[in-house]
């Protein structure tokens, strides 16, 4: 022990003001952005009003395409949610070092965007006043059932994983004696920073995050069987389940990039958001980028080989046909372009990187869209009925659930730190030597003789 | 217990379509305008089917009038999350119009494409609306209907049999207004379990065939195939 002492990482010092100044300073671009996202909020109640009113029948939903993007923005925007809590409690639990300013902007993520998930199929519900029924009359024979069951255990899990991290981060506005007071206090919860807290908060950071792994899996997979246990063609397929999953990786690294760049740029900070987190969270990219295209090679090329009719049918109009515009657009926006930037190390900067996510977030919409509309457009015993193409009320809806998902983010950072400050200053503080020691636990000592 | 089913022999079809039209006033089925018409919301508890076959010369067209094929394995069923829709004792798939929360999975889950949504509050033209069927509730908007092989005219049927003190259902007692109102005499319907009913003869016969029935539904709905073939969908 005594050696240790001598070591030559002896603790850094620093001051996190700046990450308070997103909550205790506003700045007209604030007012502005909020301003800009309420309007498509406002757009959104007001096609919802009409769509509660009329029904169903202001979308462009029809017979066979029962399903259109309510339900496309459902499996995107659960996909997305894969971005926060999952990737945070693996980095937890491998001890990732540059975790430390970015769990925080991931986990707001995965609350924030569930909503919408869940707010998604509550939209495309005929008789969404009769939503509750899912309790009363539970069939659990049904995929949708299974789903409501995962998404319920995966926000709420993901509320407290999201939460836990926070306490310390609220005692300290609490102690600024600012804004909110009586908030911050309400949501301390009493935190002193004692030897015990700090233990039972990190035993029960601990605990969340490996319970968040499986939950977060089990959610997409569940989301992909509500296709997959059908027996429509092209939706009746095995590998849904991982195939979604990795979609879900993929697409929520992409929203969680871009979304850092955002806040580096504009609260200033370049010195927690460093340019190796980019880089970092770039390569895992792109290894899902890769992975991604391996499922989607592996089911389209099955399906193509067995030949059977229904199958090809729809394959058909994916390669070919109608569809075929956004299916090459996919492929395109979701491995060739991502691969090409990311491929190159000297591109893998923070610019390369949101490029690529920004391409990724799209195309992988259009994949969620592929997926879901042409195995219905076509049904076995139906001339085809034509393309399916959304109304205004399910544009203005859609837009009004992507901003007011950013609203939502935006407020969060108004008020609380959206990098995790103890745990910033922990890393400062100890992580040097702690690293140092677990290091010297991998080299093999020479074998003590005698 | 019966096991209720059709058969129909597409010899004998014209496709007038008499069916549809019974059906549609039989079960208060709304009617839809143009516009909507054009986009394909048409709700029709049994329709007929234009089936073109090969090219020219060899062309051809096959007219199926396709009701609910009320499956012994209905995969409508097992998806929906609140137990909306169920396969009664009798074989009949039903849907309970005031627990449907309208996320239209059975609609996407049926092979057949056989169930309807209520995109609007319904409508009928004008001395329509006082025709109303007593016996069959009007459906509000955002849920899913689809036939229910006339499961009223069975309640009357059986209510007759307990009155008149049988313990069963007379053959001929119920039948769904699609049958009866077929001209050329193309549907048949009864109990397929009863080795010495009409139904359960013809659906041994060697024309016999079933929609899809590779999926595994178990169909109740049988198709006698047009003269020239036989046994098999084709």
């Amino acid at each position: 022990m005594a050696q240790l002492a001598e070591t030559p990482y002896p603790p850094l010092s620093g001051n996190d003001e700046v990450l308070f100044h997103p909550i205790e300073r506003t700045t007209r671009g604030f007012y502005i952005t909020v301003a800009i996202l309420l309007f498509f909020t406002v757009m959104m109640v007001v096609a919802y009003i009409t769509q509660l009113r009329e029904g169903l029948g202001v979308t462009g939903l029809t017979i066979p395409v029962y399903w259109g993007i309510y339900i496309t923005n459902f499996v995107f925007f659960i996909g997305i949610s894969h971005a926060g809590t999952l990737i945070s409690a693996i980095l937890r639990i491998c001890h990732a070092e540059w975790r430390r300013s970015i769990t925080r902007a991931a986990e707001v993520i995965t609350v924030m965007v569930l909503l919408f998930g869940a707010g998604s199929v509550i939209t495309d519900l005929g008789r969404p006043d009769r939503a509750l029924n899912v309790i009363l009359h539970a069939n659990f024979r049904s995929p949708l059932l299974w789903d409501v069951c995962s998404i319920t255990v995966y926000m709420t899990g993901s509320v407290i994983y999201l939460y836990l991290p926070l306490i310390p981060d609220i005692a300290m506005l609490r102690d600024r004696g600012k804004k909110w007071q009586w908030l911050y206090r309400l949501l301390a919860f009493g935190w002193s920073g004692t030897e015990r807290q700090h233990r039972l908060l990190e035993k029960g950071i601990a605990v969340m995050a490996i319970l968040v792994i499986p939950i977060a899996i089990s959610v997409h997979t569940v989301v992909s069987w509500v296709f997959a246990m059908t027996v429509q063609p092209m939706w009746h397929s095995t590998i849904f389940g991982p195939y979604f999953v990795v979609g879900a990786i993929f697409s929520g690294i992409a929203a969680l990039l871009i979304a850092l760049a955002i806040i580096r740029k504009v609260y200033h900070l370049e010195e927690y958001l460093k340019e190796i987190h980019f880089r970092n969270l770039g390569q895992l990219l792109l290894v899902m980028s890769l992975l991604w295209f391996y499922f989607t090679f592996a089911e389209h090329l099955t399906t193509f080989y067995g030949n059977e009719p229904e199958e090809m049918h729809i394959l058909m109009l994916k390669l070919y046909g109608p569809y075929s515009l956004l299916f090459w657009a996919m492929v395109i926006f979701c491995f060739i372009i991502p691969v090409g930037i990311l491929g190159i190390p000297k591109w893998r900067n923070v610019t390369g990187t949101i490029t690529a996510s920004a391409f990724i977030v799209v195309g992988m919409w259009l994949e969620r869209f592929i997926i879901v509309v042409p195995s219905l457009a076509n049904p076995r015993l139906m001339p085809s009925q034509g393309i399916y193409l959304p109304s205004w009320v399910e544009i203005f809806i859609s837009l009004g659930f992507f901003s007011t998902f950013i609203l939502f983010y935006v407020l969060f950072t108004k008020f609380f730190p959206i990098v995790s400050i103890w745990e910033v200053k922990e890393g400062r503080e100890k992580s040097l030597q702690e690293v140092h020691e677990r290091v010297r636990t991998y080299i093999p000592h020479p074998l003590k003789e005698g | 217990m019966a096991r209720w089913g059709m058969v129909i022999d597409l010899d004998k079809c014209t496709a007038c379509q008499s069916c549809v039209v019974a059906c549609q006033v039989e079960n208060n089925v709304p009617s839809m305008t143009p516009e909507e018409s054009l986009k394909g919301r048409n709700i029709s508890w049994i329709k007929v089917v234009p089936f073109p076959e090969g090219s020219f010369p060899e062309a051809k067209i096959r007219f199926l009038p396709l009701p609910c094929m009320h499956c012994d394995d209905p995969p409508c069923v097992t998806v929906c999350p609140v137990d909306a829709t169920n396969i009664n004792e009798e074989g009949i798939v039903r849907q309970i119009f005031a627990r449907c929360i309208g996320c239209r999975y059975c609609t996407t889950a049926c092979p057949y494409t056989v169930r309807y949504f209520n995109w609007y509050e319904p409508i009928w033209p004008q001395p329509m609306e006082q025709a109303h069927n007593p016996d069959v509730s009007v459906r509000p908007k955002g849920v899913v209907e689809k036939c229910t092989f006339c499961h009223h005219r069975l309640q009357k049927a059986r209510a007759n049999a307990i009155a008149e003190d049988r313990a069963v259902v007379a053959p001929g007692e119920y039948t769904p207004a699609c049958v009866e109102s077929c001209g050329p005499k193309a549907m048949y319907f009864g109990d397929l379990d009863d080795p010495n009913s009409e139904v359960s003869d013809l659906s041994r016969s060697p024309r016999a065939f079933r929609l899809l029935e590779e999926l595994g539904t178990r169909p109740k709905v049988i198709y006698l195939a047009e003269g020239e073939r036989s046994g098999t969908t084709g």
